[in-house]
């Protein structure tokens, strides 16, 4: 199959291992991934702050380079929520309506492409370490991927998954909202490490990139003894 | 920055850094949870039921003005005297004209979140008269003179011992911290009220267009002495509140308990058809129904929104929601707080002036997902920011998303922007984390990642 992977903007200046990780693994699986050269971004930022018609402009450009696409593999539950769920609703009356609505059902956030669409679970992956899962909320609400993630760490070797109370309690990121309340969003952050520290488990697991840069930046700030990983960076390690 | 918005700052930053009141909520909805879940739990299917509540609300609010007068007709029929309030000062009016018409002096008032919505505590304070609320969280709360914390549990916010210092100061009688004695320190000053009562003022839960009745829900049999010992009753409810049937409360009254209280069904639910007909042994003399609209017209007109009116206020979008969790009810200063207060004040008093609200959200949907009647709250979150946007712009907000746009479409641009982070990055830590640092709001607390040393793009490039 022909994969068009889809790799939003922080996780290109920050995480480009997240993105490198899916390449390897969809190439491994026998796949071949296309990367379109365009834009950058999804239009999340400037559609959650309200300003849609800016971030139309980005969005407009994401699904012209998409066209054509077979399946689309997003590396962020929420900018796949974005693309999936939101497009549809940014582009309501105008005429780009059709083309968003046809874009929806072809894209699949990474774990849910894995397990939803290939019927993969075993990527033969090792991993010697006791884990928590975070859900990111845009991937647990909109896309309903409860399930894909936990199915898939099931599988790698030597994996421990302990669940935290607050799994499924949002972490705090929210995009630009952890900039306009940070003390809000630093406080949920506690809250959820709180919980995540709880189990014992070394690593903060998730298939959200911009959550994790959230908590592992308070984990750093604060020195707390727990990792965060992206569930592409565990699946890779054979 | 309006005032509400400053205030929601100030607040925020205070509530949200103190660990005492972030364990009082946590604990206390750790325990909700736990109940919540097992209410759920005994429906056949939770699913089905919401969505079958969500379509009842959807036929009571779409063909509001058929079902209101209904419930009017059947009212008037045994004797009750209907008001129609367009406003909040209108209603006041209405019932401030009822009680010097009775020649009131003492009022009790079971629990309303809409006499909340009008002030009419200050209203009839101010008119000389001596009001006392009768349930047990508004009492307290009232003795503290502060508002509900929250839409179902007013009291909250306090422990048994903040709650033993109220009663000491202001009724002189506090034997200890143990609930039960404060409860009977409670139930001897209210039994006392009720007996001088002269006006009963309740809010109410439902009202059945079907039979005229309207339907109050509470757990400590408070509204019912309010209805009953006085000698004329006021009922005030948001014309929202209207349920089409009477069997429709099979479905909504263990719903309510479900998921306000996390109840199988509360203590007392009671219905009021009217005053005391000829040959009944109890009820008021006089019943006043008023009915208040303050803006909800509005919100009906709005087709994008006008779901926000199926809301039940059973505060569990405010249980659910972590920014709620963190910084509580009083942050908010709106009578309607939480989720559900975020998504209508602003469509209720005003956009621009309450637009932080809708901003003061990660967006995380945990409202949506709780609420029983299917309210989109977090898309209706989202709808306010657009329409705030729209109205009146932030210039510099505005600017950087159009410059932000041909930056990430264009792939050349979006590459000199990486190179440039990286050395950005570099000056940057010269004033991390400090007054002088433009990403402070993140700094303060957090560490920021490094940008990469390749970027996923450039290592893409690289190996084509």
């Amino acid at each position: 199959m022909k994969v068009t992977l889809f790799i939003p903007c922080f996780v290109d200046l920050f995480y480009p291992q997240v993105g490198i990780s899916m390449v390897r693994i969809l190439e491994k699986l026998g796949h071949t991934v296309v990367c379109p050269e365009g834009p950058a971004c999804c239009g999340q930022p400037a559609f959650n702050t309200g300003y849609w018609e800016e971030s139309r402009e980005v969005a407009i450009k994401v699904m012209e380079s998409l066209q054509g696409a077979e399946v689309v593999v997003i590396a962020s539950g929420s900018c796949g929520a974005m693309m999936k769920v939101f497009y549809p609703e940014l582009f309501a009356g105008t005429k780009y309506e059709t083309q968003a609505r046809e874009l929806a059902p072809k894209c699949y956030e990474f774990s849910a492409f894995l397990v939803n669409k290939l019927g993969v679970t075993n990527l033969g992956a090792r991993f010697q370490h006791k884990v928590t899962f975070h859900d990111g909320c845009h991937g647990l609400r909109e896309l309903n991927n409860k399930r894909p993630p936990r199915e898939l760490m099931a599988k790698v070797h030597g994996l421990e998954l302990v669940e935290m109370g607050a799994a499924e309690t949002c972490c705090g990121f929210g995009g630009t909202f952890s900039a306009k309340f940070p003390m809000i969003s630093t406080a949920m952050g506690d809250v959820k490490c709180a919980s995540a520290l709880d189990t014992s488990a070394e690593y903060i697991v998730s298939c959200d990139s911009s959550c994790l840069m959230h908590l592992q930046g308070l984990i750093d700030r604060q020195h707390k003894p727990i990792k965060t990983i992206h569930l592409a960076e565990i699946l890779v390690q054979q | 920055m309006t005032e509400p918005a400053v205030q929601f700052k100030h607040d925020a930053r205070r509530l949200s850094a103190d660990l005492r009141h972030r364990q009082i909520i946590l604990t206390a909805m750790g325990n909700y949870e736990v109940a919540r879940d097992q209410r759920k739990g005994a429906f056949q299917d939770w699913q089905s039921a919401r969505q079958m509540a969500a379509e009842t609300k959807w036929d009571a609010i779409n063909h509001l003005d058929r079902h209101l007068e209904q419930l009017v007709r059947n009212l008037e029929a045994r004797g009750t005297k209907v008001h129609w309030a367009a406003t909040d000062q209108q209603a006041r009016d209405i019932i401030l004209g009822i009680l010097r018409a009775k020649k009131a002096r003492i009022i009790v008032k079971s629990k309303a979140m809409t006499s909340e919505e009008i002030h009419l505590n200050e209203a009839m304070e101010q008119a000389g008269y001596e009001v006392v609320e009768s349930d047990l969280g508004e009492f307290i709360v009232q003795l503290r003179e502060e508002p509900p914390y929250h839409i179902v549990f007013p009291a909250m916010h306090l422990t048994r011992d903040d709650i033993k210092d109220v009663f000491q100061r202001k009724l002189g009688d506090a034997p200890s911290n143990n609930p039960e004695e404060l409860t009977m320190v409670a139930r001897r000053v209210l039994r006392e009220k009720y007996l001088q009562a002269d006006v009963g003022i309740t809010g109410a839960n439902f009202a059945i267009a079907e039979t005229g009745m309207l339907s109050i829900t509470e757990n400590e049999g408070n509204a019912r002495l309010t209805a009953a010992l006085s000698r004329t009753m006021i009922t005030l409810l948001g014309i929202e509140k209207v349920l089409p049937r009477l069997e429709d409360l099979a479905l909504f009254l263990p719903m309510l308990a479900a998921m306000g209280t996390g109840q199988a069904i509360t203590c007392y639910n009671t219905l009021y058809g009217g005053p005391r007909q000829p040959g009944e042994s109890d009820g008021p003399g006089e019943y006043h129904v008023v009915l208040l609209d303050n803006h909800r017209t509005a919100l009906l007109a709005d087709a994008e929104q006008r779901d926000s009116l199926h809301c039940i206020r059973c505060g569990a979008c405010l249980n659910a929601c972590p920014i709620f969790r963190n910084v509580g009810g009083h942050t908010y200063g709106t009578t309607y707080c939480g989720p559900i207060g975020a998504v209508i004040t602003p469509n209720l008093r005003g956009l621009n002036e309450w637009r932080h609200l809708s901003y003061a959200s990660s967006l995380c949907g945990a409202c949506t997902e709780t609420c029983p009647v299917k309210i989109n709250l977090h898309h209706h979150l989202l709808q306010n920011r657009r329409n705030a946007s729209r109205r009146r712009p932030s210039w510099w907000q505005r600017i950087a998303f159009q410059v932000f746009a041909p930056v990430a479409n264009k792939p050349a641009l979006w590459a000199l922007v990486t190179r440039m982070g990286r050395l950005g990055q570099k000056a940057h830590s010269l004033v991390k984390g400090g007054r002088l640092d433009p990403a402070y709001a993140w700094t303060k607390t957090r560490d920021l990642p490094p940008v990469a040393k390749q970027s996923f793009k450039e290592w893409w490039r690289a190996r084509r």
